[in-house]
């Protein structure tokens, strides 16, 4: 079971007063959109051996939303993050660069 | 036979006698034994059958991994079957009975299976219970289900209670032998907070039994440890898993030694540490010789531990047998406590080290290179035929005996270990597997977190040990960021053992009558011969050949028999063991309890039950409990006699012709502020909201972004930037979480706040025609439909109590929803019952809401929609914008499957006999499909009798329905049959809204 | 005015701990800029304690003031005085986007009194948080989950905690930590 830390609330708790939200950082296309890229945003998800970019809710706690790095191979956890932003924080991807080098996910790397 | 040593036994309170049953008889003990040393005092060997051929079985093992002596322990609502003799701490009036035979212990019909044996061979129930088809229902089922399971299980509920505890620590002990000690010492040396479980009663493990000395150097440690403010020990609690991020289960049980049964009877412990030191030990082998399963055959150190710990004797002629130094000090035991060892027999041929000599020097006849070709005897050891290992087991000699002490060398427990990650390294030298420290477990932060410890790591000798369980301690201290000193881990004196030669069968070459009853698992009935089928077959993966044997499979999962299993396999298979490898370790250890893992959560608080502030007054009245989510809502309020049918039809027909009272406040209410709050909620809904009037109200829909319809309500306008979401009773955290989910992930510079206050307030909804009477008379006043029409909302006091009313209808009737503070919701109810007397007033539940929703033709979110309904479907379209740019769910309306005119489409149905359609049916077209079944071309959504109307209604999902209106088409009935209905227009009841508009 | 119901009815039972149901509370959860100075000026003048810091409570006469999340603060204080405060909240912080809900009626507010270890452990059996007295101490407010719901819960002193949850499952919250409470279930830990 993940021990994940809020950085809205600062908290490190156990995963079970978290709530998983699926992939991080997806840009959403509404109406007007091309269906290829509808097609991608509602439906194509990234599924890495390694490191992923994923949403967190704090759900039993502050109720904020943030965002992990995180190995699905290992679980480690590079960090975590306010939500309201489109790209990760520089010194986490360096940290994740250091750990994982020629890592790369989606436009990250 | 076995019995009572005069002196010794240096667990047990010789001074004292406790009394307990086994199968009805009434024995006795001493405090300090388990029930297997009490049993084994009495000369009770047999313990039981074996699952598969019935064999009779006796104690094998001393300890956790014992896969024999499992009984039914307690009575009644305390009954718990397959628990092990071993680690059943003996108390005053225990209570235990065999299993797995029929009709007695010593007489068992089952047995016949083992003379049949040959029949049953690995992948048996694979290969006969094939065919015929019909032979399943008839024969095969029914002699599985009454030959299947192990124990019986309890017949009544269980009368104990449990409990979780979730509890931090640097350093996480696992094991309180004298390595754990050692470790946990080391460890809080640092002053790192250190928790250290141990499974059984005691502390010190088996350095007390093995070593000179031992036991004093236990005691000082335990003092040691007692004595720092940082530690905490718990005896009798088992480390069961490890798992992701330094998360560990631990099972306590306090109660299972005592017949003082007050307080909890387990805690599982729900530990997060910073490191673990897994100070596990290591389990002895068995050796696999024809008749190993014979009671009275045992492991070494077990008939060591049962003379020393529990002064009995498993027989009074002990034959030793090993392939290793360390069953020599049984034989050394046995010798010290007067008994005769007549033969230890050496597979190797080159035999033991000091401790041999030592035997020798005793006047133990010690034969090198020797090992037993078959064990004689029945349900007891009578004598072992003896052989040349290197042979196949033409017998040299027989000699007479009752007990067989047996080594096949030590395994480390690596359980603990594995079960994060951790991985193994073959370890040639020693025969075993053993954890590569090198690849350890890793947590959060990507570093290693699990640390073995003494024997867990493979450091078998006791000095060896010690100083690697100190270093294990320290090196755990320091990960957690203390310093620690390191004790300079002196090399240890160079071992006089000899090393061990791994011996996977006996004799090597042994024959198949031999191999047929040389047992691997004892548990499961599995030998050297079904391990070697099952290779031959195919099954060369040690995960198949597993599951295809049932090695390891039972409740011991293999303790004793997986690395002799493999090892056979591998041997089978012509391929190095490492290569082979092991199958997969998972928690718990040993089994823990159901109601341990249930914790608290059993009975009132088995799971929240949400209650509304009249929950009382309902229940009081009689209402017919229907659950929503983990709320309880009234169905219906049957009263004297009436059926829960006759009920719904009573209130609705009440409410109809004159009012009704219904709770409403598990609807969910969400509190929408702020400058930006139009534009999210024209984000929210497919209708527009922005332009709501204050003191208005609004229906809207809301769908995902896939387009698919998740809830609907009424929104109010409380002000120009405050507006008030109605969601439905399942809505309100779910769509308070969606709507924070935009805000703080998509739309975070928007200036919208959003609060859930679905508890504030307690909600009624009075409907009727006299709904607005009832009103006046709490005290309200302008409440003609001038001052206060249809889809607004006011203020008023009515009865005293500030209310917010909202004029909206769920039922076509003249409807005001009522929010008042919770604390007053049951007050404002009773006040309302008591005006509404005099008009006729009807509490009315679920039901009655349900169908008077359905005669107006209003949609239920869970009913018409399934995840994969959009508006559009449900003719709902007068409530989607088309002047808004976006809204969530637009994007996706407008994909081409969204638009299929083929989409079914919502109607109503009325059957032409008048009758209920079967909820969920599927209306049959012409033809059948690729699959040979019927077409459908469409699905009831919600179908009801109208007590209204005096027939059946119903809604549901028609191919081009709307362009069908008139046309009858059949439904299938469960159980076959068809029946026919009308496709109408799905407003059944005052389509022009003459009611709810006075 | 009719009596207003707590939604335990003031209920207590004395087990290992004392557990009890607090009288009714005005409550107004408070949505704003929390590092706004008169944002912060006016909720301190309300509570008359200071800001509290991240996951702190500062405690006051018949009430208290709960950082919730980085936007979120619960003000507690008399009943009697919640239409006020909203009042004051309203013209104070007219300039400036906030939101202010009173939520007197949808919490139900307990207190566990005892011997400081023993009301630590009965937490713990339903809480995953560390209630060491070195991790969790007065002024600390924690929100969490207790067994199946949702919760909060704050340090007054030594022995003396708050626990507040959603009114519809205060039974279930009551019954599960008088269960946890209850004689015979020492732990021994803290």
């Amino acid at each position: 079971m993940l021990l994940l830390e809020c950085p809205c609330c600062g908290v490190t708790a156990e995963e079970t007063e978290f709530h998983g939200g699926g992939e991080a950082h997806l840009k959403r296309f509404g109406p007007g959109s091309a269906d290829e890229e509808f097609e991608s945003y509602l439906f194509h998800r990234e599924n890495p051996r390694g490191v992923h970019f994923e949403r967190w809710r704090h759900v039993n706690g502050c109720g904020k939303w943030f965002h992990a790095a995180r190995c699905t191979q290992t679980l480690e956890v590079f960090g975590t993050y306010p939500a309201q932003t489109t790209r990760p924080p520089e010194d986490l991807l360096a940290k994740i660069r250091d750990k994982r080098p020629g890592w790369s996910w989606r436009d990250f790397a | 036979m076995s019995t009572r040593l005069a002196t010794g036994g240096r667990l047990i309170d010789r001074t004292r006698s406790i009394e307990f049953r086994f199968n009805g008889q009434r024995l006795s003990g001493h405090p300090g034994d388990t029930l297997a040393s009490a049993l084994l005092a009495g000369d009770r060997l047999l313990s039981g059958r074996s699952f598969k051929y019935h064999r009779p079985r006796g104690l094998v093992a001393s300890g956790a991994e014992e896969p024999n002596a499992l009984f039914g322990i307690g009575e009644g609502a305390r009954f718990e079957p397959n628990q092990r003799a071993t680690t059943q701490e003996l108390f005053d009036g225990l209570t235990a009975k065999s299993q797995n035979h029929w009709p007695s212990l010593e007489f068992d019909i089952g047995a016949v299976n083992t003379k049949l044996s040959r029949f049953f061979p690995a992948g048996f129930y694979y290969k006969t219970f094939m065919g015929p088809r019909a032979f399943w229902k008839h024969v095969y089922e029914p002699i599985i289900r009454q030959s299947a399971g192990l124990g019986q299980p309890p017949k009544e509920g269980d009368a104990d209670r449990y409990e979780h505890f979730y509890a931090y620590t640097d350093v996480l002990v696992v094991g309180g032998g004298i390595a754990g000690l050692t470790a946990a010492k080391a460890a809080a040396d640092s002053g790192a907070e250190v928790l250290l479980v141990e499974q059984t009663a005691h502390w010190g493990g088996r350095a007390p039994v093995d070593e000179d000395g031992g036991e004093a150097d236990v005691a000082a440690l335990v003092d040691a440890l007692e004595a720092m403010p940082n530690v905490r020990m718990r005896a009798r609690t088992m480390g069961a898993g490890v798992y992701d991020h330094g998360y560990v289960l631990a099972y306590e049980r306090l109660t299972d030694h005592t017949d003082a049964k007050e307080g909890p009877r387990h805690r599982l412990w729900r530990i997060r540490a910073g490191q673990v030191i897994t100070a596990t030990g290591a389990i002895e082998r068995p050796l696999s010789f024809a008749g190993n399963d014979v009671p009275g055959v045992m492991l070494a150190s077990a008939v060591r531990d049962y003379v020393v710990n529990w002064a009995v004797s498993p027989g009074d002629r002990t034959v030793v047998v090993t392939n290793n130094d360390d069953a020599y000090r049984t034989a050394l035991a046995l010798h010290k406590a007067g008994l005769s060892v007549p033969m230890i027999l050496d597979a190797r041929a080159g035999g033991g080290g000091a401790l041999a000599q030592a035997a020798r020097e005793a006047g133990i006849r010690v034969e090198n290179g020797k090992g037993i070709a078959k064990v004689q005897g029945g349900k007891r050891v009578t004598g072992v035929a003896i052989c040349a290992q290197a042979g196949e087991g033409a017998v040299l000699e027989t000699i007479p005996c009752d007990a067989v002490a047996m080594s096949g060398g030590w395994s480390p427990v690596v359980h603990l270990w594995s079960h994060c990650g951790g991985k193994l390294t073959w370890d040639e030298a020693q025969a075993m597997f053993r954890p590569d420290p090198d690849r350890a477990p890793t947590g959060h932060d990507g570093k290693p977190f699990v640390i073995t410890a003494g024997a867990a790591s493979g450091a078998m000798q006791a000095q060896a040990a010690r100083a690697d369980a100190a270093v294990a301690g320290a090196m755990a201290a320091e990960r957690t960021g203390r310093e620690a000193s390191r004790a300079d881990a002196a090399q240890p004196a160079s071992s006089d053992e000899h090393p061990i030669e791994p011996v996977w069968m006996m004799p090597q070459g042994a024959r198949y009558d031999l191999r047929s009853k040389a047992f691997l698992d004892y548990q499961n009935d599995v030998k050297v011969s079904d391990v070697q089928l099952a290779a031959r077959e195919g099954f060369e993966s040690v995960e198949h050949a597993k599951r295809y044997t049932t090695l390891g499979m039972a409740t011991d999962q293999g303790k004793l028999s997986n690395i002799n299993g493999l090892a056979v396999l591998s041997q089978s298979l012509s391929t190095p063991i490492p290569q082979v490898g092991t199958t997969t370790f998972r928690p718990p250890y040993t089994p823990i309890s159901m109601g341990a893992i249930a914790g608290e959560a059993r009975g009132e608080i088995f799971q929240p039950l949400r209650r509304t502030p009249m929950h009382r007054w309902h229940e009081d009245h009689g209402a017919h409990w229907e659950p929503v989510g983990h709320w309880r809502r009234p169905y219906c309020y049957p009263q004297d006699g009436e059926s829960h049918g006759d009920a719904v039809g009573r209130e609705i027909n009440q409410t109809r012709a004159r009012v009704g009272l219904l709770d409403a406040s598990t609807l969910g209410k969400i509190v929408v502020k702020g400058p930006d709050a139009g534009k999210f909620l024209d984000m929210l809904y497919t209708n527009m909201m922005s332009t709501l009037k204050p003191g208005k109200c609004r229906y809207g829909l809301m769908c995902s972004e896939n387009g698919f319809l998740i809830d609907d309500g009424v929104v109010a306008r409380w002000d120009e930037d405050t507006f008030l979401c109605h969601t439905t009773t399942g809505g309100a955290e779910r769509i308070h979480a969606h709507m924070e989910e935009w805000l703080q992930t998509e739309w975070w510079d928007w200036k919208v706040y959003v609060a859930n206050v679905t508890e504030q307030y307690a909600q009624i909804a009075v409907v009727g025609p006299k709904a607005r009477e009832v009103i006046e008379k709490l005290g309200a006043e302008g409440m003609d439909s001038q001052t206060f029409p249809f889809m607004a909302w006011e203020d008023r006091d009515l009865a005293g109590i500030r209310a917010r009313i909202y004029r909206i209808s769920f039922s076509g009737e003249l409807s005001y929803e009522i929010a008042v503070p919770a604390s007053q919701g049951l007050a404002l109810w009773e006040a309302l019952m008591d005006a509404g007397a005099e008009f006729g007033i009807t509490p009315y539940g679920t039901e009655a809401l349900h169908v008077m929703r359905a005669e107006k033709g209003f949609i239920m979110i869970g009913d018409e929609t399934d995840g994969t309904v959009i508006p559009q479907d449900l003719g709902l379209n007068w409530a989607i914008s088309k002047k808004k740019d976006d809204y969530l769910g637009k994007r996706a309306q407008a994909r081409s499957h969204m638009t299929d005119p083929k989409r079914w489409k919502l109607v109503g149905l009325e059957t032409t006999d008048g009758s209920v359609l079967p909820d969920g049916a599927y209306a049959v077209g012409q033809g059948v499909n690729a699959n040979g079944q019927a077409i459908t071309i469409g699905r009831v959504t919600s179908t009801y009798h109208s007590p209204t109307l005096g027939r059946g209604i119903a809604m549901g999902l028609v191919l081009n329905g709307p362009d069908r209106m008139g046309e009858v088409i059949e439904f299938g009935k469960i159980g076959g049959g068809r029946v026919s209905a009308k496709i109408v227009d799905p407003v059944f009841f005052d389509k022009d809204g003459e009611k709810q508009n006075v | 005015m009719s009596d207003h119901r707590t939604p335990l009815g003031g209920a207590s039972r004395d087990g290992r701990v004392r557990v009890e149901e607090m009288p009714r509370r005005g409550m107004i959860t408070l949505r704003g800029d929390l590092s706004d100075a008169t944002f912060a000026g006016t909720v301190t003048a309300l509570s008359g304690t200071g800001m509290p810091g991240q996951r702190k409570v500062e405690l006051a006469d018949g009430g208290l003031l709960a950082w919730m999340s980085p936007d979120e603060l619960l003000l507690v204080m008399p009943p009697e005085d919640v239409a006020g405060a909203l009042d004051r909240i309203a013209s104070d912080l007219s300039g400036q986007h906030h939101l202010a809900a009173e939520v007197t009626d949808a919490r139900a507010v307990l207190r566990l009194s005892g011997e400081d270890a023993a009301v630590r452990e009965t937490l713990g059996k339903l809480m995953p948080v560390d209630f060491a007295p070195g991790a969790f101490g007065p002024g600390d407010i924690r929100r969490t989950r207790l067994a199946q719901v949702p919760a909060a819960v704050w340090c007054v002193a030594p022995g003396d905690f708050g626990v507040i949850c959603f009114r519809s499952v205060a039974e279930y919250v009551y019954a599960a930590l008088t269960n946890a409470a209850a004689e015979g279930g020492a732990v021994g830990h803290y």
